[in-house]
Order: structure tokens, then C-alpha cells, then sequence
């Protein structure tokens, strides 16, 4: 954290933890007698509970969405560019909810959570959990919170498919969808880079068939390898060779197999300071829910027959070097959008930063939310 | 309101569902929304036009006519498909009409009349290409790349069987002018044509 708090940071937040007792039935037709969920707010929820915003986190996201936990972090959460007084999700004016979903690995109830049936953790007994459930689990929790209607459900990537999922499955329910750097199915490409990052980890020695925790280890290296592998996939070719180009961390070729490049040992950072804080189960089942997520798949594949349900507004953004999630992605989802004649804006920001351009603010993209957002509050009297 | 924006908003009725090309700021449709109880989307292109329409409450979506054209919209998909003051910046305006009749049942278009009087008498005097308040570029980077007059207009839609339901002319200041209506290819600065397919 910096010596003092930034004017436009919520400060210093702690996380609560919300214990649902009654079980909830999940897709897979398992259920979960009952669970944990993990949750940080921001800001104040008004009188009629009209000015709540809830934050749908990505792949390795989490409840930790904004300001510091404490003086000595490091750094914010994950999307505090974009929540905050003044910033575009305004904490002065809305009601932020942040959570961290089920089957998540920082606190709420998943796989390595400890299955009251056994005394030991889930593991590989974990359920699958798909975006439908997260959605369900969030609308249980909007009601323990005196949530009946958001403003806006928001979220970026994974997230921004489960703000498309409420809009369907709790269509009076919330206000406001925004969905950004999203995509309403993954495609093969997609579904393949997340099943080498899921043979990384099942490969590794110390997966266990995903009982671990039983013998006291962690898959650590198929983790970073699953991480570095995304990874690759949130970056552009233009903003990596701008950052790395073919630098080399030493003056010349050793004629080896050692990370030379200064991009091998990047990723080899970010992919062993990943396994070191992400649980193995976890990344399976998220990549899973990635993959499963096809909400127009009842509709014979017609995403605009799905979307009839719908009633609220969107707001669509794509970002012009995305490659993981393409604007065409986005600009799919918003014709059917469109053929639903549901109320919908979109955009596509040119920004450099492939995939990850979502977390980043740049001028347009921060002009474009404050102005929707902006917006939003107003409609609700914030 | 413009008096040529009011002249539209009288032909858009409760619950129309309208389109507009080239939207600029949102004013429009944003008007029709909120006074004619119409529905809608706008395209543009402009940043900071889009902007102010997500910031107004207007559907916009980000989309180049020339680049993407209206393939995303269905057939007879809107009651309204207007265009005011970008027909002359299209690549091709002949696709854009046929287009705007594919998705919609009806069309609005203006632009400004390049045989106005005061455009011709510019030509005529200084031989360079005429500038003006509706046309306030130079030759050389205007975006106003298709520029016709009325009577061009009117020949490719009869050409293309299109059916001319209303001409409205208006001058500089968007003002209805007797001597406009009377040569309007002339004395009109600005056109607004209501069109539909003929049936």
C-alpha cells in the first residue's frame, strides 16, 4: 500500500464470511448441504436497496476486488482501477458487492474446503459447479443481504458470462448487465488451451488424483504450467514483445535450456507465484465452468432465443487485441442481443493489451464505463 | 430541437422501433424515446459520441457502415431506419438505401443539396470546390466523400424503385423557406426524404 491511502481508494476492507445452511441443488445434480461464501462490500446500500452492484470475478479471481486489507499489502485488489469513489463502479454512490464463488480457493466453500461427510477436504469429490450455479449461489446471498434487485451485475471475462447468466435465469432481478471481454460460448480453441492447462496439472506426479491435500503436497508444477499457458493467452503478441521483445536476461546465448529469454522467465514468475496461492481443484473446475458455459445451448445454439427471457439492459465491451475472447465474440452476443430486441450498447476498445486489457484502465475504456455507470446511478436515485 | 429533427420526430409513432445510422451524440433518439415513446438502437463510430449516448441512456453500438454494413440486422427489423447528414459520407449510399429498406419499412434520410444556389455560384466564381456552413471542409478532408444533389437522389431512387412518401426542404438553419419549397433543388440547403420500397 502506498505511504497514504489514494483519495479514490475504499481504504482498508475486510472480507466477511456468509454461512448458508440450507443445501443447494447444483447442474450436475449433486448438491451441497451447505456452504460458505466469502464476500467484501464497498459503499453504502441506500434505503430501498436499489444502488447494489454486484462484481462477478474471472478464472482466478476473488472476493478481494478492491482497496487493501492491510497496510503492509503490497497491492490493491484485482479490478481497484475500477471501483472506488470516483471511479467508474462510484463507492460513493453504489453498494459493491465482491465475492468470492463456490468452488473458489480463497475462503469460500470448494474443493479444498474440508467435507463435513469425511472430516477431510473435498478434493477430486468436489462438485463440477457451472455458471448457473455461481448465479444461483449469488442470488441466494442477494437475498441474505436484502438485495431483490441489483443495478448492475458486472464482470469481466468468466465473470462477465455470469452477468449474462443472471440476466437470463433472474430477469427482474437486476437492472443492468455489464459484460465485458466476454463471450457467449467458448470456442474449440478455447476449450483446448484449457484442457493443456488441465493436463498439466492431472500430469503431475503430485496431482494425486486430486487428493493432495491427503499426502501433504500440491501439483505445483503442472499449476504453473497451466498458469503460464493462460497466461499466454491474457497477453497480446504486440504487448509482450513490447514488454520482453527477444530481450535477453544476459548479454549473450548460453547454448542451454534455462529460461534466457526475459519472457521464459516471466512466465516462469507468474506461473510458480500462481501455484503457490491457487488451488489445483479450483483451476480444473473454473476452466470446466469456462467450458460448459453455453447458455444458447437449450435453444438449439440460438442465443437470441435465450436472451428472450431477458429484460434488462447491457452494455457490451470488447477490446481490439483480445484474442482469447475476440470483439467478434462480443459482437455475437450482442446481435442476438439485438434479434431479442433487448436495449443493448457495445463497444470496441482499442487497447493493446490482449485479454488482460479488461483490468487496465485507459482513457476510452474508463470514459465509456463512468459514463454508463454514471448512468446506472442515476437511474436508481445514487 | 433542430427543425429538421423536428420534422422527423412527427413521423415516428409510439412504439416504433427505429434505427439510426450515424447517430451522433444520441439527441435524436433520445428525444424519440423519451417523447415519442419509440425504441431503438444507434450506430456510431464516433468515440466520444458513443460515450454520450451510453451516458444518455441511448443503445448504441459501435459499427462502421462501410466497413460492416447492417448484415447484423434482420429483415424488416425496425418500423424506422433514419440517416441524417451521413448519407454523403458512406462509401456506397446506393447499398446503404437498399439496406436501410431490407431492415426497415421505412427510411429518413437528409443530407445537404450540393446544387444549391450558393454552392454553384462559388464554383461558378472562384472555380475551387465550394465550401459552406454545411459543408465546412476542404476538398481534401472532408468526410463528405458521396455528395449529390436532390435531384440525383431522387433519380437513384427511382432507379432502384424506390418510393419517395415526403420531401421536406429546409435551408442552412434547418428553416422551412417558400422559396426553398418553390426550386428547392436550388434555393434547398437541406433535403429530409421520407422512403419506402415500392410495393
Amino acid at each position: 500500500m502506498p505511504d497514504t491511502l489514494p483519495a479514490d481508494s475504499v481504504g482498508i476492507v475486510s472480507p466477511q464470511t456468509y454461512h448458508f445452511d440450507a443445501p443447494i441443488d447444483l447442474a450436475c445434480g449433486q448438491s451441497l448441504e451447505n456452504y460458505d461464501l466469502v464476500v467484501e462490500t464497498y459503499g453504502t446500500l441506500n434505503a430501498d436497496a436499489s444502488n447494489a452492484v454486484l462484481i462477478c470475478h474471472a478464472l482466478s479471481g476473488h472476493h478481494h476486488a478492491a482497496g487493501y486489507h492491510s497496510a503492509e499489502d503490497r497491492k490493491p485488489g484485482w479490478w481497484d482501477s475500477c471501483i472506488g469513489p470516483g471511479k467508474p463502479i462510484d463507492t460513493d454512490r453504489f453498494f459493491v458487492v465482491s465475492l468470492n464463488n463456490l468452488g473458489g480457493c480463497h475462503g469460500s466453500t470448494g474443493p479444498n474446503s474440508i467435507n463435513p461427510e469425511t472430516g477431510k477436504p473435498f478434493g477430486p469429490e468436489f462438485p463440477v459447479i457451472t455458471v448457473g450455479d455461481w448465479v444461483k449461489s449469488q442470488a441466494l446471498l442477494a437475498d441474505r443481504l436484502g438485495i431483490q434487485c441489483w443495478a448492475a451485475v458486472v464482470g469481466g471475462s468468466l465473470g462477465g458470462m455470469q452477468a449474462l447468466q443472471w440476466s437470463l435465469d433472474y430477469p427482474d432481478r437486476l437492472r443492468h448487465a455489464v459484460v465485458i471481454a466476454s463471450t457467449p460460448r467458448l470456442t474449440a480453441q478455447n476449450i483446448a488451451f484449457n484442457e493443456v492447462a488441465r493436463q498439466a496439472i492431472t500430469s503431475d506426479r503430485e496431482f494425486h488424483e486430486g487428493r493432495y491435500y491427503d499426502f501433504d503436497t500440491v501439483p505445483r508444477r503442472g499449476l504453473m504450467l497451466a498458469r503460464m499457458v493462460g497466461h499466454i493467452t491474457y497477453l497480446s503478441d504486440a504487448s509482450m514483445g513490447e514488454k520482453f521483445g527477444r530481450e535477453l536476461r544476459d548479454q549473450a546465448y548460453k547454448f542451454g535450456y534455462d529460461a534466457e529469454f526475459q519472457v521464459e522467465s516471466y512466465l516462469r514468475y507468474q506461473g510458480e507465484r500462481f501455484s503457490e496461492s491457487f488451488d489445483a481443484n479450483t483451476y480444473l473446475l473454473m476452466t470446466r465452468a469456462l467450458d460448459y458455459f453455453d447458455p444458447a445451448y437449450e435453444f438449439g445454439g440460438d442465443l437470441s432465443k435465450a436472451l428472450a427471457a431477458a429484460s434488462c439492459e447491457y452494455l457490451v465491451l470488447s477490446f481490439s487485441t483480445d484474442w482469447r475472447f475476440t470483439p467478434a465474440r462480443s459482437e455475437e452476443m450482442v446481435n442476438a442481443m439485438i434479434g431479442a430486441r433487448r436495449k443493448v450498447s457495445y463497444a470496441e476498445v482499442d487497447a493493446p493489451w490482449g485479454h488482460d486489457a479488461f483490468l487496465i484502465p485507459t482513457p476510452r475504456y474508463t470514459d465509456i464505463f463512468n459514463a454508463y455507470m454514471d448512468r446506472v446511478a442515476r437511474e436508481v436515485g445514487a | 430541437m433542430r427543425p429538421d429533427l423536428e420534422i422527423i420526430q412527427q413521423w415516428v409513432q409510439p412504439g416504433h422501433h427505429v434505427l439510426d445510422l450515424g447517430c451522433g451524440d444520441g439527441t435524436l433518439l433520445d428525444f424519440l424515446q423519451r417523447e415519442r415513446g419509440a425504441s431503438g438502437f444507434g450506430l456510431e463510430i464516433n468515440p466520444d459520441h458513443i460515450t454520450a449516448c451510453m451516458g444518455r441512456g441511448v443503445a448504441v453500438i459501435e459499427q462502421n457502415l462501410d466497413t460492416q454494413g447492417l448484415g447484423n440486422f434482420e429483415d424488416g427489423s425496425f418500423d424506422i431506419v433514419l440517416m441524417t447528414q451521413a448519407l454523403q459520407a458512406v462509401r456506397r449510399p446506393d447499398r446503404v438505401l437498399d439496406e436501410m429498406l431490407r431492415v426497415g419499412s421505412e427510411g429518413i434520410v437528409t443530407f445537404p443539396n450540393f446544387a444549391h444556389w450558393r454552392l454553384r455560384w462559388g464554383l461558378t466564381l472562384s472555380g475551387r470546390m465550394p465550401e459552406s456552413e454545411a459543408l465546412p471542409y476542404k476538398w481534401y478532408n472532408t468526410p463528405n466523400i458521396r455528395l449529390c444533389t436532390f435531384k440525383d437522389f431522387e433519380a437513384l431512387c427511382r432507379q432502384k424503385g424506390i418510393r419517395i412518401k415526403s420531401r421536406r426542404v429546409v435551408d442552412g438553419q434547418h428553416q422551412n423557406s417558400w422559396l426553398a419549397r418553390l426550386w428547392p433543388n436550388l434555393l434547398g440547403e437541406i433535403a429530409i426524404y421520407r422512403i419506402t420500397r415500392e410495393t
